[in-house]
């Protein structure tokens, strides 16, 4: 371990904040006699996180504190520190405004660019930082108050600056949930209280939690199998194959972990989930637990939720209370579960493996894979990794059998799916169908525009669709045979006045600002992409820009480690290829 | 000695670009490529660090992989088919390389890298004279080495050598995200207020010249660095009894780096900071109160002047 001299001691403020999260530092005397204790650098993101809300700011004395109780080098701390968008390592006003002004809040009446908008009138300084998608896109436009010291709060708003900074206390809108056929994952949210557990068991819940005990792993591990479920979170792969990995694994320890780490934007349906129906997420994860033989489990949720957080810590107290998670869950003598992990704003976060890094106190980059998770996961453990909606499925199968979920959907696409509607419709909000519904029929339902500019299907990794894709049937096989792609289920659409360039180059940007930076075709690619298309739209395009664009395009869907860098160049290319850009300066 | 025998390992079959070749299990693409002779471009790949396959010059086609497969890092099993050239392979190696060049100094890389920036036709110039650039201040504060950011391709070879793959003293690791990111101590503190003790490992694997010691950069900014005046001479580290290989780059018989071979196998490549920058007394012109006539120091003087 590093020895170095020593800087400045950290203010009482700072040791208060490091007492309560990582505890006293150890003796150097006790240490030398109890030897080291177990790796604590999994405590790392948590503690910046609670300096970040209780001081404002990570200083290097309380960094170095911080490094000294956890055994962290320094260095390796404050580059973890720098990777997040929600911690800052210089002092600053205590209260930051993140404001969205990602691709379904541009569009909105009532979107104020955050460089115009400062406008309060306080005496206390006030952050204003533009923000990528806040996944409130059904309330748009979207802001995220972030404030710091002994009130420190996060916040969700709709509006203006000025109105966020008076919105404590204010009750938010309940979301729109619309099911068209079987509300397999939305029929208790709006309808049962997210904060009761009696509710909860009264609309069924933990119904599947008995199935499941009374069956016994390895026939759920058939059911979930034969049911054909695949991972929502865009891969779209079988989760039977992925649990039945994880329980035929040689080794004792494993872990299940929950990717609500929703950023994908004009994407909110996990977020509508977990704040609607978090006994659900609860209920899944511990059956996917005891079924892969996992005694501890993670959800790890994207900072920007703070009422997600809230609601599923709620529900995981209320559900140790009532011996539903502990050493005896649900009296079974097996012994399951849950911690709340805070991300702390990293879309790369939501890749898998970069998700791993950032619970384990890792910057949160991607690991090459191979190995898959369920060979060497988290903390190098075989595990399970589901996006929040996949799970909520979960209790649906075991509830109605897999044949029952196979009756609803297609053939390769069973059950339902949820798709984020927003942008400009009539009816923003979470849309549960049955796979094989038509885009068309989608988009009449949430009230878009009879002949809309554009619509983006599965957020900025996804694609621009023509419009003679609304015949296109919404399912894993129709829209990979169509070469578009579901993605995390994001549509977002685009009347004819929209500047289809200007989401085009917004795409560019969020790119640019959420690679990680590890690989050399993403970090510069990512970069150069942003500027052919500022180029472009600025009329300043150079002859060979065309080539530029394929060149970039190849490198980073071929070459990139991740998802991320593959994605990339996808919404570009099929707005090129649909000529959404012709009108943007000169056409290269 | 005895030559250590190594545990059989199984061996595995694959093709190389149609050819089969039988490779020990656990071996990866590269390693069959090379017992091949086939060159694949390396960067961020060094034979004394784990592969973290970042620059990913070293893609290849693995039949049945929608992406192309980092080399370095991807262990060969039974059946692989594996194409290392082709128009897709190089596609790709081309837009890497021509990404770095567009983005940092590459001109005082090592030797294959701007082989390559030839060989595989990169056009840094067409992204545009506006293109966005590192741009760091050269950190040069000691005698010992210099670190000139504008030259960092962030292969994370210093910061693995800092860490865990040599030293273990965690001085720098990456900082910030994406374009911005940077090898940093924290806070950008210098060197000497961070955990650095100037082994200078970290120099010891640096590809492009972002890490170079002091009196090489001063040669080379000066304009006097002139490989045809250059040496190397092999001998042993004189500081202590473990025996450490040193290579002692020299120009005019002074001395401007000093390396340790890769295979050497007590130092693999890495030396602590006497091996690294102890060799002032080597020309020994520094010496106070010298009172005798020192025929070596005073040929140095005079073609120097």
């Amino acid at each position: 371990m590093e020895s170095r001299p020593s800087v400045g001691a950290p203010t009482p403020a700072e040791v208060r904040v490091l007492d309560g999260t990582v505890g006293r530092r150890y003796d150097p005397v006790d240490s030398r006699v109890i030897r080291r204790g177990p790796d604590r650098r999994h405590l790392l993101l948590p503690s910046l996180h609670a300096l970040q809300d209780g001081i404002g700011w990570i200083s290097p004395e309380a960094l170095a504190e911080l490094c000294a109780r956890l055994e962290v080098p320094r260095a390796e701390a404050f580059g973890v520190a720098t990777f997040y968008a929600l911690l800052r390592t210089e002092a600053g006003p205590r209260t930051v405004v993140h404001v969205c002004d990602d691709i379904a809040c541009r569009v909105h009446p009532g979107y104020r660019d955050p460089a115009a908008d400062t406008g309060h009138d306080g005496e206390e300084p006030v952050g204003v930082h533009p923000s990528p998608c806040l996944g409130q896109c059904d309330r748009a436009p979207a802001l995220f108050v972030q404030r710091a010291g002994d009130d420190a709060a996060r916040l969700t708003v709709t509006g203006s600056v000025a109105g966020a900074l008076a919105a404590e206390g204010a009750t938010e809108a309940p979301p729109l949930v619309v099911a068209a056929g079987p509300a397999w994952l939305t029929g208790r949210i709006g309808v049962v209280d997210p904060t009761s557990l009696e509710e909860y068991r009264a609309h069924g819940g933990y119904q599947a939690l008995r199935t499941a005990l009374a069956m016994g792993p390895e026939a759920v591990l058939r059911e979930i199998a034969d049911s054909g479920l695949r991972g929502r979170g865009g891969a779209a792969f079988p989760t039977g194959v992925k649990w039945r990995a994880v329980a035929a694994s040689a080794q004792r320890e494993r872990y299940v972990v929950c990717n609500a780490d929703e950023s994908e934007p004009g994407t909110f349906k996990d977020r509508v989930l977990l704040e609607g129906d978090p006994f659900a997420l609860v209920e899944s994860m511990t059956i996917a637990g005891l079924t892969v033989g996992a005694a501890q489990g993670y959800i790890y949720i994207r900072g920007e939720y703070p009422t997600a957080e809230e609601r599923i810590v709620d529900a995981i107290n209320q559900a140790r209370h009532r011996g539903l998670l502990g050493s005896d869950v649900a009296g079974s003598g097996l012994s399951f579960d849950l911690e709340v992990r805070r991300g702390a704003g990293a879309y790369i976060c939501g890749e898998e493996t970069a998700l791993f890094n950032s619970l384990e106190g890792y910057r949160g980059e991607p690991r090459s894979k191979p190995p898959f998770p369920t060979e060497v996961g988290l903390f190098g453990r075989p595990t399970v990794v589901n996006n929040v909606e996949t799970l909520h499925n979960v209790p649906v199968i075991l509830s109605c059998g897999a044949a029952g979920f196979r009756a609803v959907g297609t053939a390769e696409s069973p059950g339902t799916k949820l798709f984020s509607v927003a942008g400009d419709v009539s009816g923003p909000g979470v849309y549960e169908v049955p796979f094989g519904t038509s885009l068309g029929e989608l988009l009449e339902l949430a009230g878009a525009p009879a002949s809309p500019g554009a619509v983006l299907l599965g957020g900025a990794a996804g694609v621009f669709v023509s419009p003679g894709a609304s015949d296109v049937p919404l399912t894993f096989e129709d829209v990979r045979a169509a070469d578009l792609t579901l993605g995390s289920g994001a549509v977002t659409v685009f009347d004819g006045a929209a500047d289809i360039g200007d989401i085009v180059e917004r795409i560019t940007a969020f790119f640019r600002d959420e690679s990680c930076g590890q690989c050399v075709p993403c970090r510069v690619g990512t970069v150069r992409q942003n500027e052919a298309i500022v180029r472009l739209r600025s009329g300043s395009a150079q002859p060979g820009d065309t080539d530029l664009l394929d060149d970039l395009d190849t490198v980073m869907s071929d070459a990139s480690i991740c998802g991320l860098g593959h994605t990339a160049a996808s919404a570009v290319g099929s707005a090129r290829r649909l000529g959404l850009l012709d009108g943007a300066g000169a056409r290269p | 000695m005895s030559t250590p025998v190594p545990i059989p390992r199984r061996k595995v079959t694959v093709r190389i670009d149609g050819t089969e070749r039988a490779a020990a299990e656990g071996s990866t693409i590269l390693d069959v490529c090379r017992d091949a002779g086939v060159e694949v471009p390396t960067i961020c790949w060094a034979p004394t660090i784990t592969p973290v396959n970042a620059c990913r010059v070293c893609v290849v086609e693995l039949e049945g992989s929608r992406t192309l497969v980092p080399a370095c890092s991807r262990r060969v099993t039974e059946g692989m088919e594996i194409r290392t050239g082709g128009d897709r392979v190089r596609a790709s190696r081309r837009m890497v390389l021509e990404l770095l060049a567009s983005s940092v100094d590459l001109s005082r890389a090592e030797a294959d890298i701007l082989r390559w920036l030839e060989e595989y036709g990169t056009d840094p110039e067409r992204h545009g004279p506006d293109r966005a650039r590192v741009s760091e201040p050269v950190r040069r504060h000691d005698e010992l080495y210099v670190r000139d950011y504008d030259r960092c391709v962030l292969c994370y070879k210093c910061v693995d050598a800092c860490g865990t793959e040599a030293q273990y003293t965690f001085a720098i690791a990456v900082a910030g995200r994406g374009f911005d990111a940077r090898i940093s101590t924290e806070y950008d503190v210098e060197l000497p207020e961070s955990a650095c003790v100037y082994c200078g490992n970290c120099i010891g694997v640096c590809p492009t010249g972002a890490l170079i010691f002091t009196r090489e950069f001063d040669l080379r900014e000066s304009g006097g660095f002139d490989p045809e005046a250059q040496a190397v001479t092999t001998t042993v580290c004189p500081y202590c009894g473990v025996g450490c290989n040193l290579e002692l780059h020299t120009q005019d018989d002074e001395i401007f780096r000093v390396t340790s071979p890769d295979d050497h196998e007590v130092t693999s490549g890495h030396l602590c900071i006497k091996g690294r920058f102890g060799f002032e007394y080597a020309g020994g012109r520094r010496r106070e109160g010298r009172t005798e006539a020192d025929p070596a120091t005073d040929r140095d003087e005079s073609s120097s002047a």
